[in-house]
């Protein structure tokens, strides 16, 4: 059954307060999670005021620059800065994105900043992703074949089948659609998420792959795919733009086609 | 290092309702709503089964200020959850997926339940011709 409150140790305390430095002029209140298992104590959000003269552009950078010039002990995630590696996804603003992709500019107001939602906490923003990369396993995120290949080329595509993949590719797993779900939120051990399902998918829709019945078998399951009820919050996060609810439509509806 | 649990981050609590997760829960609520609803309609058919007076009974209870604002919720719940329900059926052909159109039709269901909610009641008043 669903838990719509926080465990007691999870439940958020207020946090301290940083502020700017004398002579900045354009000041903005960072709020971000906090927490370390150093700490005997429960998670706080602490302020943090930054002087946006002396920060770039994107919310990564305010991040980085609260590590390097204000609190050093501000744990998270960040490699490629530019949407690509997935790294620093988290909860800005209310809405799962990437912190290097999305500008400060782009708020109103504080910036309040979260791990990804319904994760357990390995330390500040760092969210335990353990178990959703053990369900990206589970669909065998590979080709598979039966046949042997040609022995002079490649298992060769048309352009038309190469285009199935268009939208589902360019996923980078950044776990913003399936810690935006509500389904994955109460299910996660059971229901596979948007994310990953996209990427059971992607498979699937490979002309080259030849194990989709066996992927459709695995997938048919009340939880693992069926707890997708089409809320949609998945592809409205989407930080590359795609649309992990699509994709979970067209098993369904592959599901129903072999069965007619 | 302490053996502290790990907390779990917060959900519901921070997450920003939007138009998709919001019409989706109150498709929930709306369907939940009207499975109270249908019990009180089998309450009517049976007190209009029994007798003059048993109905006479139901029907001053329906027509009670609070018997009339539940009506008024429950037509409001059976237009939304009748067009919402139009709308997941073309989601599960696998049509209107995209967000441009989610948010659309999303707005569009809103429109229709409201515009067919005060059509029926309008349209009700005046059949009662005010009798009522």
């Amino acid at each position: 059954m669903a838990e719509f409150t926080l465990p007691k140790n999870s439940k958020i305390k207020a946090g301290k307060t940083f502020n700017a430095a004398a002579g900045a002029k354009r000041i903005k209140r960072i709020r971000v999670y906090r927490w370390s298992p150093e700490d005997d104590d429960n998670p706080r959000i602490d302020t943090y005021e930054i002087d946006l003269d002396k920060c770039g552009p994107m919310v990564l950078d305010a991040i980085i620059h609260i590590k390097n010039e204000i609190d050093s002990t501000l744990t998270f995630r960040r490699s490629c800065r530019e949407g690509i590696c997935g790294s620093c996804a988290m909860n800005i603003g209310g809405t799962n994105t990437l912190a290097c992709t999305k500008a400060i500019d782009d708020y109103e107001g504080d910036i309040n900043i979260y791990p990804l939602p319904h994760m357990d906490v390995v330390k500040d923003l760092v969210p335990d992703m353990t178990h959703f990369y053990a369900q990206y396993a589970s669909v065998k995120p590979w080709l598979q074949t039966q046949t042997t290949p040609p022995p002079d080329r490649e298992r060769l595509q048309s352009k038309e089948e190469r285009a199935e993949l268009d939208g589902l590719y360019e996923c980078i797993l950044c776990a913003c659609c399936s810690t935006s779900c509500p389904s994955y939120w109460w299910n996660q051990e059971r229901y596979l998420g948007p994310a990953i399902l996209l990427q059971a998918y992607r498979f699937i829709a490979d002309s080259r792959d030849e194990n989709t019945g066996e992927r459709l078998d695995e997938l048919e399951d009340p939880f693992k795919l069926y707890r997708c009820h089409t809320i949609m919050n998945c592809t409205n996060s989407c930080p590359k733009g795609l649309n992990p609810a699509k994709a979970i439509a067209e098993i369904k509806k592959k599901m129903v086609e072999r069965s007619v | 290092m302490s053996a502290r649990q790990r907390p779990l981050s917060p959900h519901l609590q921070v997450y920003k309702p939007q138009l998709t997760s919001v019409l989706s829960i109150t498709h929930r609520g709306t369907g939940l709503f009207l499975s109270l609803g249908a019990l009180v309609l089998c309450y009517w058919l049976l007190a209009l089964a029994a007798g003059p007076d048993s109905y006479a009974n139901a029907q001053a209870v329906i027509g009670s200020w609070p018997g009339q604002l539940l009506l008024f919720g429950w037509v409001a719940a059976l237009y939304y959850h009748l067009a919402n329900g139009i709308r997941h059926l073309f989601w599960d052909a696998g049509y209107g997926l995209e967000l441009k159109t989610t948010y659309a039709s999303g707005f569009a269901v809103v429109a229709v339940s409201i515009v067919l909610t005060v059509a029926t009641w309008i349209i009700a008043a005046l059949r009662m011709g005010g009798g009522a």
